[in-house]
């Protein structure tokens, strides 16, 4: 259905991605929502728990507390257990200085609620320096 | 290239004429400042560092030995730059269940941190403690707790400074022009009307989760009015923590008592959304926690603890005697303080633990839970309730006289 539609960031840094999206109407902290050694959300009453964001693109709401994860994101994808990407409505300082640090790519500001547009288990393409988000399939 | 407007010293160290650590930090800020569409940098006076070992892991100390080892150029900090608490007390790592391996890493990671010409002061209230900033000092602080803090109590300008980035900014004595160093983004979006003025620190703290929850993000800045008295620098120590975990909120004012609030118009346009915020929102919220039941240990942390809040402890440890675990931690400026009055001896007379220099959230709180043993954690501090929940514990937020009461009997009412 969303086949084709082009998203547009305000904010973006890194490099060209393609991949699965993992979608949630929920936040994002690396230290207070993750078992980042098993790859998984932990944290209770997140709405992804229980799921795995290795590998995926990861589309939610906003990053949440904890300064922690400006290291978590390096440090998880050093093991080869981060997600592909990150995009986000509103962003923190915090992620996208962890972002900068790990190379990883993110995407954040658009004039829609991009965990409504993107449905979950979309194939995406993300491409930081035109700023935009490709839905594939 | 970049988009932002760099002075001839930035194009030095951008070129590499001050060394390769300088470049690399400034490459960093730049990749953030762009992001945030900064157009310059802002000099920064002071920086802290949020750097436990258990958020680096092995990747993230080999990135700072790396840094380390530079020895052309310019090698280490331009501004004071010290630390948030690290991530143990090596005097108690045994009664802790940490391993050798947890202990080693955070040895290489102090290595760097002291040849970077980083003072480890391993604190997350240094703005008790060490150096509070003063209005309309930009600098460049690590800690959300740290850094809602001083933007609202103190005045100052900070963002959320990363650990990379706490130590880019003292690094090139500089930060991206972005967020909170921008006057029009310290304006209120948002304004509650409090009918309810707390006074202990857990319903200070609750009341800062709810009005966190309610803000949502980064970018909002509350406007608080209706609190009676002014607050207490613990008050707001618990208060800020708390909103900036629930919220990621860094930035909040109270009007009448905050630097930048005299009145709500200094700070506030007409027509702001507005919430009313009572008891029984606070109550609620403390509520949706864990209520009665067994205990397995009661941890005072996050923030780490004034030598007042150590006092307020050690009168209420006098002629007990506690049958579950009881740990304090405070920093390594007061708990000398605190060992000279009495205060940690009455405590662990009692059968507590005073711990220094750490924060109980970022000192492999999932593994210590594992070795010891302990799921039912009972604490006062609504930052540590919210984060300890990701991390499988079944935490129980109530008044420091509740806790110690549970650590007596081992329950809680």
């Amino acid at each position: 259905m969303s086949k084709g539609k082009v998203f547009h960031a305000r904010h973006a840094m890194g490099s060209m991605v393609r991949g699965t999206a993992l979608v949630a109407t929920d936040g994002f902290s690396a230290r207070y929502d993750l078992d980042r050694i098993k790859g998984t959300f932990s944290r209770p009453t997140h709405k992804l728990v229980g799921q795995s964001y290795v590998g995926r693109i990861l589309v939610v709401e906003t990053a949440k507390g904890g300064v922690a994860s400006a290291w978590m994101l390096h440090e998880m994808k050093s093991r080869g257990m981060a997600p592909l990407a990150f995009v986000f409505n509103s962003v923190n300082p915090i992620l996208a200085q962890g972002a900068a640090l790990a190379h990883l790519p993110m995407l954040a500001g658009f004039d829609e609620d991009i965990t409504k547009a993107i449905p979950n288990g979309a194939e995406l393409e993300i491409n930081p320096q035109a700023g935009t988000i490709e839905v594939l399939r | 290239m970049t988009t932002m407007r760099l002075n001839d010293e930035e194009r030095d160290i951008l070129a590499g004429k001050l060394g390769a650590v300088a470049k690399q930090a400034l490459q960093h800020q730049i990749m953030v400042g762009e992001f945030f569409g900064a157009k310059d940098f802002v000099p920064v006076t002071q920086a802290h560092i949020m750097a436990d070992t258990e958020s680096l892991g092995e990747a993230g100390v080999q990135w700072l030995e790396g840094l380390a080892t530079a020895t052309q150029g310019r090698t280490g900090v331009r501004v004071p730059t010290i630390t948030d608490p690290r991530g143990t007390d090596f005097s108690k790592a045994a009664f802790l269940g940490q391993t050798s391996s947890m202990l080693d890493l955070e040895r290489r990671a102090i290595d760097a941190f002291v040849k970077l010409g980083v003072v480890m002061t391993d604190t997350c209230i240094n703005y008790q403690t060490i150096q509070a900033p003063i209005r309309n000092e930009h600098v460049a602080f690590g800690d959300t707790g740290v850094v809602i803090y001083s933007n609202s109590v103190c005045g100052a300008y900070s963002n959320f400074e990363g650990g990379p980035s706490a130590l880019s900014a003292g690094l090139t004595g500089r930060t991206p022009r972005y967020g909170f160093h921008l006057p029009e983004q310290r304006r209120a979006t948002i304004q509650f009307r409090v009918e309810w003025t707390p006074e202990t620190l857990n319903d200070w703290g609750a009341l800062g989760g709810v009005i966190g929850r309610l803000a949502g993000n980064y970018w909002a800045v509350p406007a608080i009015v209706g609190i009676k008295e002014p607050p207490r620098s613990d008050q707001l120590k618990h208060f800020g923590a708390a909103m900036a975990s629930f919220g990621s909120v860094a930035l909040f004012h109270i009007v009448g008592t905050t630097p930048e609030a005299n009145r709500l118009a200094d700070i506030a346009p007409a027509g702001l959304p507005s919430h009313r915020v009572g008891r029984a929102d606070v109550d609620a919220l403390q509520k949706s926690y864990r209520q009665d039941g067994k205990v397995d240990v009661v941890v005072f942390s996050a923030p780490q603890l004034s030598l007042y809040e150590l006092r307020d402890l050690a009168a209420l440890c006098d002629s007990r005697r506690f049958t579950v675990p009881l740990l304090a931690v405070t920093s390594p400026q007061v708990k000398p303080d605190a060992d000279r009055l009495g205060y940690t001896t009455r405590i662990e007379n009692a059968g507590g633990t005073v711990l220094s220099g750490m924060c109980f959230y970022q000192s492999y709180a999932r593994e210590i839970a594992d070795a010891k043993g302990w799921k039912r954690l009972a604490t006062n501090s609504a930052k540590l309730v919210n984060i300890l929940g990701g991390y499988g514990y079944q935490p129980m937020l109530g008044s420091m006289e509740a806790c110690v009461d549970a650590a007596v009997s081992g329950r809680t009412k």
